[in-house]
């Protein structure tokens, strides 16, 4: 067990320097830095002040060296500010430039670096973030497991009954619609003044003002409320519901048509029982995998919803730090994201042997 | 002129689609009546669900087909009057061409329902043909990293699951730039990543006739050449006769897209390699001396296909999917460009307000994509009863 732990760690920590160094090196393609220079210092330098602004800021290293600068193993890089005379550098504080600094300053050292976007550190910036998307997260989950579940195990019952057939088309379709699409579609139907419910509402006299439920979620960073919440909930649960639901009727149906399973209908248990004391039990080691495995997938959902509702969580930032070509930023994003994968890719490993002890981890 | 009611607005929908409705009652009516003699396909038609699925993708088959006859005004046409006009508005008199706006105008009063079609052209040529592509790269990755294993299989697993643990937003955001385009690198990708289907199809024929070199010769003769004249349009966009031809966004796209698609179907494929390897058809191939690109070409790969079919048709429609991520983040299309990301993503600033410009490009793409996955489920259902 122990080592099959060390070496999942060990596998992560490649694939996370891997990682990181792809997105160095895109981020740090020639024309990224030159947008870079002229977001950050004008955007009508020249191609000359361009070059001397990168060399002053320490980007005109080998991209190995400042790859290591940003690991921190290597001594970050040390100028003059031609302006004023006082020390610059990676890891001078440019608020305090006189003040002692350490040589190294990198991921090591526990520094992320400074995000161009945000002019925050990267830590600061990617830790209220994820609080920020932890919440959806967690209203999603809270949403979308049980609601699955139940779906999947409704379904698979009883195999090819017309109750079945209804949910499966159902699960098919929420798989089918992706988020940018249901949440147009839900904005469309609870969000707007023009169609939908909130028409139909005002024209019963239930509703007075505004709309049924809000199409943006940028207030539900001050408090979170139905009304503003319910939709990018709704959004991002929608396309998972259908796949864990398919998953759980199809692991419902094999552990149905199992021995045991008749054994019990045929000393007489009903079928509520048969359901609830023997199926469910091992029908819910396959869906446990899979719910483990599709949170990297929220992942994406999560962007697009941030994105179209407007709420500034991990997905916004990322977004953000992509379209400014904020190299610590995303580094830092990618780093997060790439831990959540291979997280829950062991989670997922070692529950699947926790919970069906014929298989071993070797 | 008045603009039109709601089934008005049905009836001049469902008349514009003439050519479509009755290219499928011809593709259902030909092909219901001999469904015992079609194989595979055949069976499609005696499930209710593969029938709804195959309906759907024909319909945006068909529409693709003949979008030039659908449309009822150039995609690009502005009518100043009909900025986010409502479905069923007139044209001002003066306009020639068609009197309504069947769905409406969008911000830009161009039409809807014209910008909705041409989408569905686009989609329908860029999603199936990167999947295709996708599929011959982790064909050839997955069958020998599956049949020979080792350390090749390990490098080749290790690389897959590094790009699939990338949050693949971010992977767009750094593959589709106009810095990377700058840098010539999607060019030289294609360039690499292209040859694969070329060097699969010889490869294919190759270890079935090595045996007979006049038939081999001409074989792969004839595939090498065609093969190389789409290579130098797709890639290099050298068609000596210019008829293939991607422009450089269209081309980073297609990049993009093939590049997070292939490692899922290397893992399919090794997979299932790994599975049948084992099987008695395949010793006895190895008894007979077969070589091993015979064995995997002719032995195993057929064996696999019923689970990569139904993974293709669902492929496309995640590509699909990817496609519409693309549009919706404004990367590689042109700003102009119909495609339903691109429309849904210029649409949702005013959703609340004027939802049709959006909701339309939405309902397309849900549909085909549910027509795909339909397809799918039934194809699954119906290679699974024998």
């Amino acid at each position: 067990m122990l080592k099959f732990l060390v070496r999942r760690l060990a596998l992560m920590l490649l694939t996370a320097l891997c990682l990181t160094f792809v997105v160095f090196v895109l981020t740090n393609l020639h024309p990224n830095l030159v947008k870079l220079a002229k977001t950050q210092a004008s955007a009508r330098m020249s191609d000359e002040q361009v070059v001397n602004w990168l060399q002053l800021n320490g980007y005109s290293d080998p991209i190995l060296v400042r790859y290591g600068e940003w690991l921190g193993v290597v001594p970050g890089w040390t100028g003059t500010n031609p302006e004023t005379g006082k020390p610059m550098g990676r890891c001078v504080n440019p608020n305090a430039p006189t003040a002692p600094a350490p040589r190294y300053c990198g991921v090591v050292q526990g520094d992320w670096g400074t995000s161009t976007v945000f002019k925050q550190p990267v830590s600061q910036v990617v830790g209220v973030r994820l609080a920020a998307t932890g919440w959806l997260m967690l209203w999603v989950l809270i949403v979308m497991i049980p609601t699955s579940l139940v779906i999947g195990i409704l379904a698979g019952m009883r195999e090819g009954s017309r109750l079945d057939r209804v949910l499966s088309t159902v699960s098919i379709a929420s798989t089918a619609t992706p988020e940018y699409v249901s949440g147009v579609v839900l904005i469309v139907l609870f969000g707007s003044t023009v169609m939908g419910f909130t028409p139909l509402f005002k024209h019963w006299g239930l509703l007075h003002e505004g709309t049924l439920l809000k199409g943006s979620a940028a207030s539900a960073l001050d408090g979170l409320t139905f009304d503003n919440f319910a939709l990018p909930v709704a959004t991002i649960a929608l396309y998972g519901i259908g796949y864990i639901a398919r998953m759980t009727r199809a692991s419902m149906t094999e552990v149905m048509t199992a021995q045991y399973i008749r054994t019990a209908r045929l000393k007489g248990v009903s079928f509520a029982q048969v359901v609830m004391r023997h199926a469910l039990r091992n029908a819910l080691i396959a869906p446990f995998t899979v719910i483990m495995l599709q949170i990297p997938w929220l992942l994406n959902g999560v962007v697009i919803t941030e994105t179209l509702f407007n709420y500034k969580g991990f997905g916004w930032a990322l977004v953000s730090a992509a379209e400014g070509n904020d190299i610590e930023l995303l580094l830092g994003c990618s780093v997060v994201a790439v831990v959540i994968v291979l997280l829950t890719q062991l989670i997922s490993d070692i529950g699947y042997v926790y919970l069906n002890p014929r298989i071993r981890l070797s | 002129m008045d603009p039109l009611s709601a089934s008005g607005i049905l009836a001049q929908f469902l008349l514009r689609f003439l050519p479509v409705w009755v290219a499928l009652a011809l593709t259902f009516g030909l092909s219901i009546p001999f469904k015992r003699r079609l194989g595979l396909y055949g069976k499609l038609f005696d499930s209710p669900v593969g029938m709804i699925g195959f309906f759907l993708v024909m319909f945006w088959v068909y529409t693709a087909i003949f979008a030039a006859t659908i449309v009822t005004h150039d995609p690009l046409d502005q009518i100043a009057r009909l900025k986010n006009a409502w479905p069923g508005a007139v044209v001002p008199s003066g306009q020639k061409g068609y009197p309504w706006y069947i769905f409406g105008g969008d911000s830009l009063a161009r039409d809807v329902f014209s910008r909705m079609v041409k989408g569905a052209q686009l989609v329908l040529v860029i999603a199936p043909a990167a999947t295709a592509v996708a599929y011959t790269v982790g064909i050839m990755l997955g069958l020998p990293a599956g049949y020979y294993g080792g350390r090749a299989d390990a490098v080749l697993t290790f690389l897959a699951n590094l790009v699939l643990a990338f949050p693949v937003i971010l992977l767009f955001y750094l593959l589709v730039t106009p810095a990377i385009r700058q840098t010539g690198l999607p060019m030289w990708f294609a360039g690499l990543m292209f040859l694969i289907p070329i060097a699969f199809v010889v490869v294919l024929i190759n270890s079935r006739f090595h045996t007979q070199p006049p038939k081999r010769n001409l074989y792969a003769g004839v595939a090498l050449v065609i093969g190389l004249w789409l290579y130098s349009g797709a890639a290099f966009d050298a068609d000596p006769l210019g008829i293939v031809s991607l422009d450089a966004n269209k081309l980073n796209i297609f990049v993009a897209v093939v590049f997070v698609n292939s490692p899922t179907v290397f893992r399919i494929v090794r997979g299932l390699t790994l599975d049948i390897k084992s099987r008695d058809y395949v010793a006895a191939a190895q008894t007979r001396g077969e070589g091993p690109w015979y064995i995997m070409m002719w032995e195993i790969l057929p064996n696999a296909r019923g689970p990569l079919i139904v993974d293709f048709c669902l492929r496309i429609g995640y590509t699909t999917i990817l496609l519409g991520t693309l549009g919706f983040f404004g990367l590689g299309f042109s700003p102009e460009s119909p495609d339903w990301g691109s429309t849904i993503n210029a649409g949702r600033k005013l959703l609340s307000i004027y939802p049709y410009p959006a909701f339309v490009p939405a309902l397309a793409l849900m549909s085909l994509v549910l027509g795909l996955n339909l397809l799918a489920d039934g194809l699954r259902e119906e290679s699974l009863r024998d």
